[in-house]
């Protein structure tokens, strides 16, 4: 009995530690949005609309509201162009699969390139040595044959 | 195909590529700097006024500009986080109260901004000319807005006519730009 009591007041004492986990910082927030009016991320803007909207970012936090449920309220005012980083859906992907597309072709490109060149080269031929140098190297190296 | 046909057509497509990468920035640079129909204003002439239809603040619905056409039109951009606009609101609702019954209508367009705010200061500053809500701001780009508040007239056919005034509006160049608009158009 004295154990289920322990473990039901530490659960009791941890939820709100949890809850507290999950809410989001507002300082992130400000980094992830941009604003309108300006197009800087709020963190680093002082314009009006940019401080309205931090207070309104604060004001959610403190009734409870998630990263995601406040950011989605600020694109239904202002539009997707609130976001600092445009959203992993739809046609928005293209902006993040684009340059790792054009990534990995370049890489296609540049490894058929090298194997072409590697593959297409002639060796070079040996210039046949002067029979009176080679003479002369042969004498050279055995003077230094024990 | 050839190793020759191929190496040109990677070539051609290289070209490609690149040529429509460079049309594609000459065209966002030439567009994002056309100033919209303002600079048309500002230039002598009288450019129509770029068409909308937003959600109404002011009541339920939505207001287009075409529904208005046969009026004269006093367009003001404005935002309730910007300070001139609570100066000039007063004197908006009372250009609208005086010249109503001469086919004058005011209309608001809050963008960039919280519509609860919006209806906040309407609230506040008694407003009761029409007042539409642009969020995103997507008629800015279109008219040339470079900040808030902005003005503009635009005649009964449709178009803008006198000056584009930028800041506060003031009482006399209220009624001068109504006066033009009436004047400019049958």
């Amino acid at each position: 009995m004295k154990l289920v009591a322990a473990a039901l007041a530490a659960l009791a004492l941890a939820a709100p530690a949890l809850a507290g986990g999950e809410r989001p910082r507002a300082a992130d927030l400000e980094a992830e949005l941009v604003c309108p009016t300006c197009k800087s991320t709020l963190d680093q803007s002082d314009a009006p609309v940019a401080r309205r909207m931090k207070a309104y970012i604060r004001s959610r936090i403190a009734a409870g509201a998630g990263a995601d449920e406040i950011k989605q309220e600020l694109v239904d005012q202002f539009g997707p162009g609130v976001l600092a980083e445009p959203p992993k859906r739809g046609f928005d992907l293209l902006v993040w699969w684009l340059p790792l597309g054009g990534i990995a072709l370049a890489a296609l490109a540049v490894g058929a390139l090298a194997w072409r060149w590697s593959r297409g080269r002639e060796p070079v031929p040996e210039a046949p040595l002067d029979p009176e140098l080679e003479a002369r190297l042969d004498d050279e190296l055995a003077r230094f044959e024990p | 195909m050839s190793t020759a046909r191929l190496r040109l057509a990677g070539q051609v497509l290289a070209v490609a590529l690149v040529a429509a990468l460079l049309g594609l920035l000459v065209w966002k640079v030439a567009r994002g700097s056309d100033g919209g129909a303002a600079a048309e204003l500002a230039s002598g002439r009288s450019p129509a006024a770029p068409a909308f239809t937003l959600p109404r603040l002011d009541t339920g619905g939505e207001l287009s500009l075409a529904s208005l056409e046969g009026k004269v039109v006093v367009l003001n951009f404005w935002a309730s986080w910007c300070l001139p606009c609570k100066e000039e609101t007063p004197r908006l609702q009372k250009a609208w109260e005086r010249w109503r019954g001469e086919g004058v209508v005011v209309v608001g367009i809050d963008a960039q901004d919280f519509r609860a705010d919006a209806k906040r200061f309407m609230k506040r500053f008694g407003v009761t000319y029409p007042v539409v809500y642009d969020g995103k701001g997507s008629t800015l780009g279109r008219y040339g807005v470079t900040g808030f508040p902005e003005t503009y007239f635009v005649g009964r056919d449709g178009k803008l006519v006198g000056e584009r005034v930028q800041g506060e509006i003031g009482d006399e160049q209220l009624e001068r730009g109504i006066r033009a608009a009436l004047s400019a158009s049958p």
